[in-house]
Formats: structure tokens, sequence, C-alpha cells
């Protein structure tokens, strides 16, 4: 799909100020896409700075207690800066230099977006700027510091929740008073396009490594691939090329925060009308007279008031599942997974483990499940502690 | 047929916008009026969002009050119904999409066509997004009010000869707000949309001061003021209204 379109969603609901820039970008990531040595570089960096391909874990204390089908953990967690969020900021900020930007700017939820955004521009010698909720710079005090080592200017939002949405209005204002020398990299599978696009296309590497590994390990494709969903670049990665296969079973995980029936969650697809907002027509949580709504979750990188055009379409479609998982079954994976298997999952990538621990027991041992594990949990690990009323003292 | 080229008809037409219910909607009825009263020949009306992504800090916080007491569509459109029962002078409405969308267009439409609303500019909605409410809003005598920037370039053409109402040009890069100065070539840029349009061409974002005014009053068809009218409001709050006056008349005179 390339006319910015998925089925009904979409499209570039932006200001003029941005369309001619908009327009650019595409031109040039078509340009680019066919570039050998744009893909060349690309893949030089992926492979030898990011650390792909990465691995596809088989979880076998894990799939051995739940007593059902195979659980394998695609491991972007162990990509350089901690999640599959660098995937598609190396094509985007190298993308950005081709085009001769000098200055790159991003926003952030849980921090990860930025961290990468920030590490690529000091990779390939870019200034950087980086939007980020003020709830979300208290929450991820750790990265924002990180962002800061990485000479990456952080930039509180104080406006309207402050949190991840605002932190994307920001971004754009600070994008349509300096289209000329900089460009806007944004996290996920949002905004107008061709961005949806362009960050599906960088991240599905995850879903063309993952289908050759199984492949490879299980001479057969998987039952089920199942990914956390907040804007959903990591779920797209990870279906992408499973699209056509039309036996692997589509799920992404929404935040559920304190429950769908209350007003504290993050479902977009569960919860959600269709609106539109930050440049794409798709499913957003909205009050009455279409204000987009104060959304909540545990994990700031889900905690988003809308999702990707593509997951509303291949949800439409019947495609694609998605499930809400609340705050406390996402502790509850975070913990199962660090003491089964010895790895601390964003809190993000828990919603997707806390998702295969329901539906694993209920299937055939012969079946095969992959988690997309997007990120490690090192981050949330404060947060986590005070979920459970655990004091820390540094 | 729009009552909006009858503010044009008065030299250099000043366009004033303030946000619908900022503090309240009695007082934005009273402020609407009375900018009209010290000589605004069109009145932007913000429906306010939660969002606003093309708003400077002023009319973000402008946006913030009035929905802090629930400022819905339907207030927005009871300020209309009182307006209406005063002036006929040209209403537009600002908003962004969403709550037009969410409304439901046909419903929207018609109820701007029985208040007597006569053009809506969207600053999320480019030309290549227009057929979202193109044939509704004309079906219904609603102007969709096409915005030209620094950068539309090449797409000038294209936009300006689809346009209807008046065309809304954009001064400055960035987002709307006072600036001490307006670096574009906006000659270059009127020009360019002359050459393929007979509308009005008003500037808009960044203009503040009578000196401003008359400079761009010199060039352009009409002066838009938004950020330095709320910043009044947000000042004075529920007693407003003599200093938007004098503003107002200020800003006129200069733009003559």
């Amino acid at each position: 799909m390339n006319d910015g379109r998925y089925g009904e969603y979409g499209g570039q609901y932006i200001s003029e100020t941005l369309m001619n820039e908009l327009l650019y970008l595409e031109e040039q990531y078509n340009y680019y896409m066919k570039d050998p040595d744009f893909l060349d570089e690309l893949n030089f960096l992926l492979k030898e700075y990011a650390g792909r391909p990465s691995l596809l874990y088989y979880a076998k204390r894990m799939t051995e207690d739940l007593g059902g089908a195979k659980v394998y953990l695609k491991r972007e967690d162990l990509n350089h800066t901690g999640a599959h969020k660098i995937n598609n900021v190396l094509g985007q900020v190298l993308l950005a230099k081709k085009m001769g930007k000098t200055r790159v700017i991003a926003e952030t939820g849980a921090g990860q977006h930025g961290v990468a955004t920030a590490t690529a521009a000091a990779l390939l010698d870019m200034e950087c700027e980086v939007y980020m909720g003020e709830v979300d710079t208290e929450r991820q005090a750790l990265n924002v510091y990180r962002m800061e080592l990485l000479g990456a200017k952080v930039n509180p939002v104080k406006s309207g929740t402050k949190t991840l949405k605002d932190a994307v209005n920001d971004a754009f204002r600070d994008w349509i008073a300096r289209v000329h020398d900089t460009n806007y990299v944004i996290g996920s599978t949002m905004g107008p396009h061709p961005f949806p696009m362009m960050v599906r296309d960088f991240q599905a590497i995850i879903s063309k490594e993952a289908r050759q590994q199984i492949l490879d390990k299980e001479n057969k494709l998987p039952n089920m691939v199942i990914a956390c969903v907040g804007g959903g670049s990591n779920a797209m990665g990870a279906f992408y090329n499973f699209i056509d296969d039309e036996n692997v079973k589509l799920v992404g995980c929404e935040a559920g925060g304190r429950g769908v029936d209350t007003p504290y969650n993050a479902a977009a697809l569960t919860n959600g009308k269709i609106g539109i907002f930050h440049g794409m027509k798709s499913m957003f949580n909205q009050g009455d007279y279409g204000q987009i709504a104060p959304v909540y979750s545990v994990s700031a990188g889900l905690d988003y008031p809308g999702v990707g055009p593509e997951h509303a379409y291949l949800k439409d479609k019947g495609r694609a599942e998605y499930v809400p998982i609340n705050d406390e079954e996402a502790v509850n994976a975070f913990e199962y997974l660090s003491r089964m298997e010895g790895i601390i999952p964003a809190i993000e990538s828990a919603h997707a483990v806390a998702y295969a621990m329901k539906v694993a027991p209920q299937m055939d041992t012969d079946d095969v499940i992959i988690v997309c594990l997007s990120g490690r949990g090192d981050k949330d690990v404060r947060s986590i502690a005070k979920y459970r009323g655990v004091e820390l003292n540094e | 047929m729009s009552k909006i080229a009858n503010a044009f008809k008065n030299g250099t037409a000043f366009i004033g916008f303030l946000t619908a219910g900022d503090p309240t909607t009695e007082k934005t009825v009273e402020y609407i009026l009375a900018m009209e009263e010290a000589g605004c020949d069109l009145i932007e009306i913000g429906i306010p969002f939660s969002d606003p992504m093309a708003e400077g800090i002023v009319i973000q916080d402008a946006n913030v009050r009035a929905l802090k007491h629930n400022t819905t569509t339907d207030d927005v459109f009871d300020i209309v119904r009182e307006v209406r029962k005063k002036t006929d002078v040209p209403l537009v409405f600002l908003t962004y999409i969403n709550p037009v969308f969410f409304y439901g267009y046909e419903k929207f439409f018609k109820k701007c066509n029985e208040l007597g609303v006569d053009g809506i500019i969207s600053p999320d909605l480019p030309f290549e997004e227009k057929n979202e409410i193109k044939d509704i809003a004309l079906a219904n005598d609603v102007d969709v009010i096409s915005l030209i920037a620094p950068t539309s370039k090449q797409r000038i053409q294209k936009i300006a000869s689809d346009a209807s109402g008046f065309i809304y040009v954009v001064s400055s890069l960035g987002v709307t707000g006072m600036r001490s100065e307006i670096k574009t070539d906006l000659n270059a840029i009127l020009s360019d949309i002359r050459e393929v349009s007979d509308l009005p061409l008003a500037v808009g974002f960044g203009i503040n001061t009578p000196k401003q005014a008359h400079e761009i009053g010199k060039i352009a068809d009409g002066v838009i003021v938004g950020s330095a009218i709320v910043k009044i409001i947000e000042e004075y709050g529920e007693n407003a209204t003599l200093t938007l006056k004098e503003y107002v008349s200020s800003m006129k005179e200069a733009c003559r």
C-alpha cells in the first residue's frame, strides 16, 4: 500500500506548511529504498551497530510451565539501545542525513524511541532534540539522562496530559517551524503518510527474520504471532511478513490499564472510535464531541490514545485480532518472564507475554507461538517496584 | 454564496479570532459583538480542541481554559445563535477536523447553514484531504477556506484554483503566535496567488501591532489577528470588552 491509505484509514491530515515536506520525504524515501548504496549502508548499521539479526529464542521453561504451545521470543530487547526502536531510527536518521538535514527531532513516551534517536543522531553526527511529556520524564528519569549523555536535548512537554500525545503535538510544532533543516523521526507506525508506511518498512525486518528463523528451527510457520500495540510499530514489524500467511494468527495486545470498562486504559482498538488526529484517520480514544481522551497505562510506551492506521485496517479486515491486557496482567508477566527465563522484558512487551501466558496453555503442544519481545525492562524496574509498593533507595 | 465577500468591501478587512468558551460562552458572545462593533469585518470563532497542534502557547492555553468548563461544539453553535440575533457580520469557524468528523459532517454543516456560519478553516485539512468536507460544506453554503503557506510553492496553483470565500495566507513558518518581525516575502506569494485566483487574500500568523497591520494591509486584502486578541482575553478575563474594542479599532484603523 503506497497511496497512504489503508482502507479508509491513513491519509495526510496535517498543516499545509508541512505538505511539501511530506511529499519530498516520500519521494526521497522511495528513491533511497531503491538505492543499493543506501541499503548497503543501512544493512551494515543494522548488523554491525544494532546487532541484527536478533535471536529467536525458544523459551523452554516457560513453554513447559504453561504446558501448551511452544513459545519463542523474538529478542528485539537484545538490539543496541534495548528495543526494536533502533531498526526504524537508523533508517530514518540515515535518510534525513542523505536528504541534507542537519537536525532530527523525536517524540518519546517510555524514552526508548528518544534514546534510539539520540543514539543514531550521535552516530551520524546530527543535532537532536527530543520531546517527552513531563509525566514521562518523571517516570523514566533514567532515560532522560541517557538521552542527554548521548548529546540530545530533552524538552519536557507541559501541555495537555503531559504524556506521549502531547510530546507528538510539540514535535510537530517544532517541525513546522524548522522544516528546512529538520526531519521529524516519528517513532511509530502513525502520523501522516508516509510515516506509517516508512516505519512499518523499517520494522518489517522483525518478521522477515522471524519467519526464516522459525522455518529453520521448526520447519513450519508459527500458529500465532503476538506483539504489544501502542502506536503499533513493533507489532506492525512483527506481523508484516506473516500477513499473507493466512494460517498465522496475528494478535496485538493493547494497554488495558486498570480495565477497559474504566476510563483508565489506552486501548484504542478496543474502546476507541474512528477519528482524525496526528495526521491520520484511525481509531482513537475520544470523548464526546471528539476531544482526544486522556489515557492511562502502567506502560509509558503504550500510553497513547490512538493506533497506527494499518492496525485499524487489519482489525477491520479480520486479519489481526486485538486484545486488551490490563496493568496487573502485564506486571505479572513482567515478573514471570524474569523468574522463568531470566529475561526482564519491557513493561510494554510484557503485555504480549501476558497474552501468551493466557493462550499457550489452551493450545496444542505441537503449536508454535512467536512473541515479539520488543524491548528490555531495565528502564521499568523502578516503576514496577513502585507498582508493587516496594521502596527503592539509591 | 456566503457573506464572506462582504467582509472585503470596506477596504482592507480586519479579521479577528477568538476561542469559543474562553472565558465563558456568554462572554464569547459579548466579545464577538464588541469586536464587530469596533470594526472587525469578519470573525473567526475557534472551536476548542484538546490538541490544537498548529497553535502557539497563547491559543493553546485558551483551548485549555475553554475545555476546562467543557465548552462543546453545541455550545459553540449556541454562541453563533446568540450572535446572529444582533449582527450579520461574516462568521467563520476555525476548527481541527476531528470535532467536525465526530459531530458528523452532514449534521455539522446543516447546522452551520441554519445558524449562518459562512465558512470553515481547518488547519489539519490540506488540499489532499479537502474532499472530506468539500461537497457537504458547499451544499450548505459554507466556504472551505484554503490555507497557503510560505512552503506551498508549486502547490499554490491547485490550492488557489479550488479555493472559495477567501484565501488564508500563512505569513510564517511555525505555529500561531505573535512575532516581532515577519520575514517571508509576502509580496511574491501574494502575486503568485493572484495569478490564479481573484479571491480576497488575507494574511495571518504573527501579526499583532498596528504597524504590522498597516504594512500587510498595503499588500493584502485582509489582516488576520488571533493570538494578540486571545492574549487580551487571557489578561482581562471577563472584563475584556473595552480593551478589545480599543485594540480592534486601532488595528482596523491601521489596515485602511
